[in-house]
């Protein structure tokens, strides 16, 4: 298993950063950024329009199918996954093994630039993702929770 | 595997609803669904077959309020029951945080129960998690049924671990809430523990 995902404010800053410049720079309309397990981290670009929640639970089953069929044929995973539509389309990257990148673009842009961006924007969070996966397996993370009460809890399910 | 931000003051954890085929997972989500106020709910999404069977999962996002500032929400998951389902229900184990065991008590389900426990504990292991340890309750549903056996031989053959359990009737939601306040109670002492 791997270790707890805890993401601190400087780190959220800068991934939030590097999300808006791709969604920029790619011309891109959406950019999110989702753990394997269905959370999102970020999100850039117009997401009014998108159920973000409902996106980022989709990209995990997605992202966890395809690497349960890459596995059966011998492969690891498919770091990259491209979903074509008639209008908006769809392209889905593995960074640092744990994090989903997720970029939806139309016809204003085009793949082969979509493509490049994701590159260098995917190195950079990789970095990060991977500075995150050190420090937390290296440190014992103290939980938020640890000082709450079953009072605390009972609280949260009194109508 | 719970997932706190604390830039925006947010943890999120996932439930997982674990059964045999038509125990009434689903049925569990839909009521709960029906019921919570739309400020604390998100879309409820079903990846289903064209006979209202789960193929993957269905999906319900769900804010619980603030506990010490932090806003609590908790992402409800069922898997597929039925038996050749099994490489999806492993995926949907990944990052578990709960887990909601429902039983069918009809007589002639109790052998499917068993083997779906059995089949949750494999598969918990193959993601690095011991059964024992996870926070899971146990919910006895269908107990309106004429054929339901009683809740004494269920105790027997399902819960010798003695985790707490539920009698429940899905559709018209007895049992629904109490078994999801319990899971998400034994979530957060968990989380305490820092876990």
């Amino acid at each position: 298993m791997a270790a707890q995902l805890v993401m601190y404010e400087d780190e959220f800053t800068k991934i939030n950063a590097i999300c808006d410049r791709l969604a920029k720079d790619a011309n891109a309309k959406v950019v999110f950024l989702v753990d394997k397990n269905g959370q999102l981290i970020s999100a850039s670009g117009h997401t009014q329009q998108i159920d973000t929640t409902s996106l980022a639970s989709l990209t995990a089953g997605n992202v966890a199918a395809m690497g349960g069929l890459a596995k059966l044929i011998g492969e690891n995973e498919f770091p990259n996954q491209f979903h074509e539509g008639a209008k908006d389309s769809l392209y889905m990257t593995i960074v640092a093994t744990r994090i989903v990148l997720v970029v939806i673009f139309d016809n204003r842009t085009s793949l082969g630039l979509v493509r490049l961006r994701i590159k260098k924007a995917s190195d950079e969070l990789g970095r990060i993702v991977e500075s995150m996966n050190r420090r937390n397996s290296r440190l014992e993370i103290g939980s938020p929770f640890a000082e709450i009460s079953d009072e605390d809890i009972d609280n949260l399910f009194s109508e | 595997m719970s997932f706190i931000n604390y830039s925006q003051k947010e943890i999120n954890c996932k439930i997982v609803y674990y059964g045999p085929g038509l125990c009434g997972k689903t049925t569990n989500l839909q009521y709960i669904y029906n019921k919570t106020s739309p400020e604390t709910k998100g879309k409820l999404i079903s990846l289903s077959t064209e006979t209202d069977r789960t193929l993957f999962f269905d999906f319900l996002p769900l804010a619980l309020g603030e506990i010490r500032g932090f806003r609590t929400r908790f992402h409800l998951y069922t898997v597929p029951g039925q038996v050749f389902y099994d490489a999806s229900r492993k995926l949907i184990l990944k990052g578990v945080d709960g887990v909601v065991f429902v039983a069918d008590s009809q007589l002639e389900r109790m052998e499917a129960n068993q083997e779906s426990l059995e089949n949750l504990s494999v598969n918990l292991a193959e993601q690095g998690y011991d059964f024992n340890k996870v926070p899971t309750v146990i919910q006895y549903n269908k107990r309106d049924l004429p054929n339901a056996i009683s809740i004494e031989e269920m105790r027997k053959s399902l819960n010798r671990r003695g985790i707490p359990e539920y009698q429940a009737v899905a559709p018209t939601g007895v049992g629904v809430f109490d078994t999801l306040k319990s899971v998400a109670k034994l979530v957060l002492t968990e989380l305490r523990k820092g876990g």
